[in-house]
């Protein structure tokens, strides 16, 4: 099969919130750059983010960097690195008003200002009372800011390679990473993008579970082409139940409708959050609620005639203000949850939603590895930013609408790193290594040629069982073991795939099974890291951690306050130190503590 | 327990690799419990024959991906209650755009139409430290406008875009372009009137309404259309 080759300063895999942010600093700089999306970048998942974005602009309660920076280390259970924390509150003004600049249609205050709204786990004054720190429009925070990102990049002429699905990763012998070779869907053809400078915005990986409200395309690509090219992921185990997914559907209701008044009610009505979190209650950050709302079902106080789900009551509030600020969310409870939710509660459960680790970088957006005894070595021309990367600011649980915020901050930042390294002359175009597109062809010729295997989407499904199954909101050692031992299982089936469409045009068939392929490196992993993590952490709580005065909560911070890199080739485990240490010295280390809401 | 449902369709489908040319394919599926709205089943579908293909990726009615012709109507899988559509279930391609494969069309000619409009906030003074400041009855103008999934239901359900869809804008462009028009940041008001006042960019609208009809987040070009020409006519007299 005949590649062709294209050039380029660099090329940007993805076009969700990430690629856009680091697509424009290219752009604006005047750098030839690709962006590769296997999606119109408006289709991307970033698009159905709702709540908002966090930033301590203060516009309607008073608010500082500070505060968000105590709120995040603490919501991350002290996983989360305390530089790229420090770093990414920081920005955080200065990214949300650089979107308003664009024309992100914000809703306001009565005096002109972002309209901001409180979040789960987001506080005043270190833990104390609610803040309103979530910049939203409406509860289509996504849909606004995707739009008005991808708005900015056609008025800076960003090249845009739409519906080009990135296959492979490609390094040289050094491990430096030269590009990757994608795929056309159109046309089925492979070529080789070669490039001085390589980020991947990929998004996550949801759909390695059965329940998630996940987009189809959240298949983990740029994590799975990582980890195939012999780069380990980091926290994989680390996985966040959303608390309001519609019971059944999945579609996820956002966390602002609790902002904005919202209460948990199990079947005999009760607000039973206040019992899990007395300070805090529906507004506890999102682990802690998942973890009640499953208690309460698994202890009999579940709704509906199952008992399997409990509610989400709003019909307190005034029609004015559903109308106003929820009206997405009153469309979405229509639509799949057959509820207006004026009139009645929506039935929701904890739906699996973002993935905390990713590939490892530091808070520049560079992906770093360990190498001669130092856990943080830059690859030269690989960059990461946004849910496929792990920087980590999330730790081991994410708040809410710190993902949009993630997004921008290390979008741009993987962005400026870029343009930075390319004006000071450190990037350059290395040769490429004879047959670089042979493994991605491989890829190909094995799905065309491949009999007696089983479809894509039973090995699929057995994954997302599996999953669902083993490693969910709570776990348990036993479980674990055996999901260890299923997962490699389904993994091997999914060697031999088979696909009946062999045609060359649009074949989403293959596609579907190209995909399998990364999803298949976060399943494995996911559960190998949560099995060998023998504590109770954030969103990752174990049966057998105990919560004790050595161990609050659970978490073992003698043994396991270090972050878990899996690296594909053999199922290996290491581990690196967290970074407890912040940026600068304006501000002290978020000191340890036993964390309640 | 209800008893299994079946829905019998009829699929437009083309693979220009092995087909000399169209054909409507009759074929029927078996819903499972959860599956509720079309493209569950369209889905369900694949899972029986992976040759059928369609775009879809958020399924619920957010990214505009699975727009598609349904019992004649265009709308999007995701939100189509499967149980309320008449069989057999006819599913053709959106009309007026070239079809690649199957119900998958070229979209390329509706997001020229887009890009055409300058789908962007111009503001040429220099940003301030902070947010540009904007009241809520101000910012309430952009409702019913920004919402816009880019799904291509109304552009293609529109006459004047069947028969010239490289001269006239479409009600999705027109609509982001009257977006701009409508906020108070932006400052490029007459040179985006001056970038429409042509017999074909805007006035090829003749208010037939299938767009409105169509759009499934419930969205109104047409209205936006009405505001354009009273701006153009405003700036006339």
């Amino acid at each position: 099969m005949k590649v062709a080759k294209r050039t380029f300063d660099a090329v940007i895999v993805g076009a969700g919130g990430a690629g856009l942010r680091a697509a424009l600093q290219l752009s604006e700089a005047g750098m030839k750059t690709a962006v590769l999306t296997k999606v119109f970048p408006t289709r991307s998942h970033t698009v159905a983010a709702q709540g908002g974005v966090a930033a301590s602009l203060g516009n309607s309660t008073e608010d500082n960097w500070h505060w968000h920076m105590y709120d995040t280390v603490k919501g991350s259970d002290w996983l989360g690195d305390q530089d790229a924390i420090e770093f990414m509150v920081k920005k955080a003004n200065e990214v949300v008003v650089e979107l308003e600049h664009y024309g992100m249609p914000f809703d306001r205050t009565d005096n002109g200002k972002i309209y901001q709204r409180p979040f789960g786990g987001h506080s005043q004054n270190y833990g104390q009372t609610p803040v309103s720190r979530s910049c939203a429009a409406a509860d289509r925070t996504g849909h606004a800011m995707l739009h008005a990102l991808y708005q900015r990049n056609v008025r800076a002429n960003t090249q845009f390679f739409v519906e080009w699905m990135a296959m492979d990763l490609i390094r040289n012998a050094d491990g430096d990473v030269l590009g990757v070779t994608a795929m056309e869907m159109e046309t089925g053809e492979v070529s080789i993008f070669h490039a001085k400078a390589t980020i991947f915005a990929t998004g996550g990986a949801g759909r390695i579970y059965y329940s998630s409200t996940n987009a189809f395309i959240n298949t983990g690509d740029g994590v799975g082409m990582a980890a195939r090219a012999g780069i380990p992921l980091e926290d994989m185990e680390f996985w966040q139940f959303h608390p309001t997914g519609v019971a059944g559907a999945g579609v996820l209701i956002t966390e602002g409708v609790r902002g904005e008044g919202g209460i948990l009610r199990n079947a005999s009505g009760e607000r039973f959050m206040e019992r899990y979190a007395p300070n805090l209650k529906d507004l506890a950050s999102r682990d802690v609620v998942s973890r009640s709302m499953v208690t309460e079902i698994n202890e009999g106080r579940g709704c509906g005639s199952d008992k399997d789900h409990v509610l989400l009551d709003i019909t307190h509030l005034s029609p004015e203000t559903i109308n106003k600020r929820l009206p997405g969310i009153r469309e979405i409870s229509i639509q799949f949850a057959g509820v207006d939710p004026i009139k009645a509660p929506i039935p929701v459960v904890p739906t699996c939603h973002y993935q905390m680790g990713g590939i490892p970088t530091n808070y520049k957006g560079q992906v770093v590895v360990p190498k001669d005894g130092n856990p943080n070595v830059p690859i030269a021309g690989f960059y990461a930013a946004g849910e496929c990367a792990c920087a980590s600011v999330h730790g081991a649980n994410r708040l809410g609408t710190n993902s949009l915020l993630d997004l921008l901050v290390f979008g741009k930042a993987a962005g400026e790193t870029v343009v930075n390294d390319f004006k000071s002359g450190q990037l350059s175009l290395k040769p490429l290594p004879e047959n670089a597109a042979d493994v991605s062809l491989a890829r190909i010729a094995r799905l065309e040629s491949q009999t007696g295997g089983e479809d894509v989407h039973e090995v699929r499904l057995a994954m997302q069982r599996t999953m669902q199954k083993h490693a969910g909101v709570f776990r348990f050692a036993d479980s674990l073991k055996e999901g260890v031992t299923a997962i490699l299982e389904v993994a091997e089936r999914a060697k031999t795939t088979q696909i009946k469409d062999k045609s060359k045009v649009w074949n989403t068939a293959r596609t579907e099974a190209l995909e399998l392929d990364n999803l298949i490196e976060v399943a494995k992993a996911t559960m190998i890291s949560a099995e060998a993590r023998k504590e109770s952490r954030g969103a990752h709580v174990r049966d057998d951690a105990i919560d004790c005065a050595e161990t609050p909560n659970g978490r073992d911070d003698k043994n396991w306050l270090k972050h878990t890199l899996w690296y594909s080739e053999g199922n290996r485990l290491d581990y690196k130190p967290v970074n407890l240490q912040p940026l600068s010295p304006e501000v002290e280390p978020i000191a340890l503590a036993k964390r309640t809401y | 327990m209800s008893s299994k449902r079946t829905v019998q369709f009829k699929i437009y489908r083309y693979d220009p690799d092995k087909d000399d040319k169209p054909y409507m394919q009759d074929i029927s599926v078996d819903l499972e419990e959860s599956d509720k709205k079309l493209l569950d089943a369209l889905v369900r579908l694949k899972a029986k024959d992976d040759t059928l293909s369609f775009r879809r990726s958020c399924r619920e009615g957010v990214c505009g991906s699975d727009a598609m012709n349904i019992n004649g109507k265009n709308g999007l899988a995701c939100l189509t209650a499967i149980d309320e559509l008449p069989q057999p279930v006819t599913i053709r391609p959106l009309p007026g755009l070239p079809v690649i494969r199957d119900v998958i069309v070229d979209m390329t000619q509706f997001f020229k139409q887009y890009h055409s409009i300058k789908p962007y906030l111009i503001n040429n003074d220099p940003a301030p430290e902070r947010e540009r400041l904007q009241t809520p009855e101000d910012r309430e103008e952009l409702n019913g406008l920004y919402e816009c999934i880019l799904c291509a239901c109304c552009s293609t359900s529109c006459p004047s875009f069947w028969w010239n869809p490289d001269k006239f804008v479409g009600p999705a462009g027109l609509l982001a372009a009257y977006r701009f028009l409508a906020d108070t940041r932006d400052q490029a008001t007459s040179e985006r009137l001056d970038n429409l006042e042509d017999p074909y960019r805007l006035f090829r609208c003749h208010s037939i309404m299938n767009c409105v009809d169509v759009c499934p987040k419930g969205l109104n070009p047409t209205k936006a259309i009405g505001k354009i020409k009273d701006m153009m006519l405003r700036r006339a007299v």
